[in-house]
C-alpha cells in the first residue's frame, strides 16, 4: 500500500494565558519583596543575636547607619573608613544634611545613630565610635541586633 | 462606508517579545532576591554633657544601678558585678547563661520591689564594660536588664534607661 503524505498547514498553538498569568504573579511577588536598601548594610557584619530587641516600628526623622567591623573600620553607605578617628567629615556632612532635611530640620542630638557592630567587636571599639559621634553632639544611639528566631 | 468584518477573521497578537521581556524581569528579580533577616534595636541615650545641677533639682534623680562586665582572656565574659549604691554583688557562674540569668533575676527583683509596674522607668542602668569584652556579651547584658521572657511567651519590661560608661580612653 502506498503511504500518502498528508500536508498539514495548521500551526499548533498552546494556550499561553495561564503561564503568563503565573509569570506576572511571580514578578509582582518579587517586586514587592525586593529590598534596595542593601547599601546601608554590610553583608560581612554578623550581628549579635537577641530575643527581646524591639523591631523598629517607625523610621526615625533622620538616621545614620554605621557598620562596625571587629578591626575598627566603619562601613557607611557602602564606603569603608579604616579608622574611627577619620569619621568626622562624614558625621559633619550627615549633621548638615539632617539640618537641611526637606521634611523637618533635625538637630544633631535627635539623629538616630544605628550601630550595626559585628558580634566579635571589642566593646571598647564600639565605645570609641560612640565617643566620636558624641563629640559631634549626637546622643541618640541604637544597637542593632538580629532576632534570635531567624 | 459600513465596516463589515469578514467571516472567520481572527486577530492574533504576537506574544513572543512580551514573554521574552517578562522572563528577563523574572530572572532579574529571582537573582536579586534576598531574604531579609528580622532585626531589632536597643535604645541607648548618651548625652555628652551632664545636666547642670540646678536643672536636675526639679525631679528626683533616677535610681542608678551600676553593672560592671568583666572580660576574660578570650574576650568572653568572666564575672558581673552590680552596685546599687547600697551594696555590691558579684555574680559568678559556670556558664555565661548562668551569669546573665542571675543578672536578669537581680534586676527583676529590684524593679518588682514596689507594686507599681511603671517603677522600672525611673531606674537607670550604667554599664561599665571592659574594653576587650566582645560586643555580643555586652548585648546579652543589655538584654538581661531590658526585659524578662515569661513562661507564657510574653515579655516583661524591666529597665529602659541604659547608658554606657566611657571606657574607650
Amino acid at each position: 500500500m502506498k503511504f500518502k503524505n498528508k500536508k498539514h498547514t495548521e500551526i499548533l498553538e498552546g494556550d499561553l494565558t495561564p503561564m503568563i498569568d503565573m509569570t506576572f504573579q511571580l514578578i509582582a511577588f518579587f517586586m514587592l519583596l525586593i529590598n534596595f536598601s542593601e547599601v546601608d548594610r554590610a553583608e560581612e557584619i554578623v550581628l549579635p543575636k537577641s530575643v527581646l530587641a524591639t523591631p523598629p516600628t517607625e523610621r526615625p526623622d533622620y538616621q545614620v547607619i554605621l557598620n562596625l567591623d571587629p578591626d575598627g573600620s566603619v562601613v557607611f553607605a557602602g564606603q569603608r573608613v579604616e579608622q574611627i578617628s577619620l569619621m568626622s567629615p562624614i558625621l559633619i556632612q550627615e549633621i548638615n544634611n539632617a539640618r537641611r532635611s526637606r521634611t523637618k530640620s533635625v538637630p544633631a542630638k535627635d539623629i538616630a545613630v544605628i550601630i550595626r557592630a559585628h558580634e566579635d567587636t571589642p566593646t571598647g571599639i564600639v565605645q570609641e565610635l560612640i565617643g566620636k559621634c558624641q563629640s559631634e553632639e549626637m546622643e541618640n544611639f541604637k544597637f542593632r541586633v538580629k532576632d534570635e528566631e531567624y | 462606508m459600513k465596516y463589515e468584518p469578514t467571516e472567520n477573521e481572527d486577530i492574533k497578537l504576537n506574544m513572543t517579545s512580551m514573554i521574552d521581556i517578562v522572563f528577563q524581569l523574572l530572572v532579574f528579580f529571582i537573582l536579586t532576591f534576598k531574604v531579609v533577616v528580622q532585626e531589632g534595636d536597643y535604645n541607648v541615650r548618651m548625652p555628652l554633657a551632664a545636666v547642670a545641677p540646678d536643672e536636675e533639682m526639679d525631679d528626683e534623680p533616677p535610681e542608678l544601678i551600676r553593672v560592671m562586665l568583666r572580660a576574660g582572656e578570650t574576650g568572653a565574659i568572666s564575672t558581673i558585678e552590680v552596685d546599687d549604691e547600697v551594696e555590691v554583688k558579684t555574680f559568678v557562674g559556670d556558664t555565661t547563661e548562668d551569669l546573665y540569668r542571675q543578672l536578669n533575676e537581680y534586676v527583676d527583683a529590684k524593679v518588682s520591689l514596689g507594686d507599681d509596674p511603671e517603677e522600672g522607668v525611673d531606674t537607670e542602668v550604667e554599664f561599665d564594660i571592659d574594653t576587650t569584652l566582645k560586643y555580643r556579651y555586652t548585648v546579652s547584658a543589655i538584654e538581661a536588664v531590658s526585659g524578662k521572657q515569661l513562661a507564657d511567651g510574653n515579655v516583661k519590661k524591666l529597665i529602659e534607661n541604659i547608658k554606657l560608661k566611657d571606657n574607650s580612653q
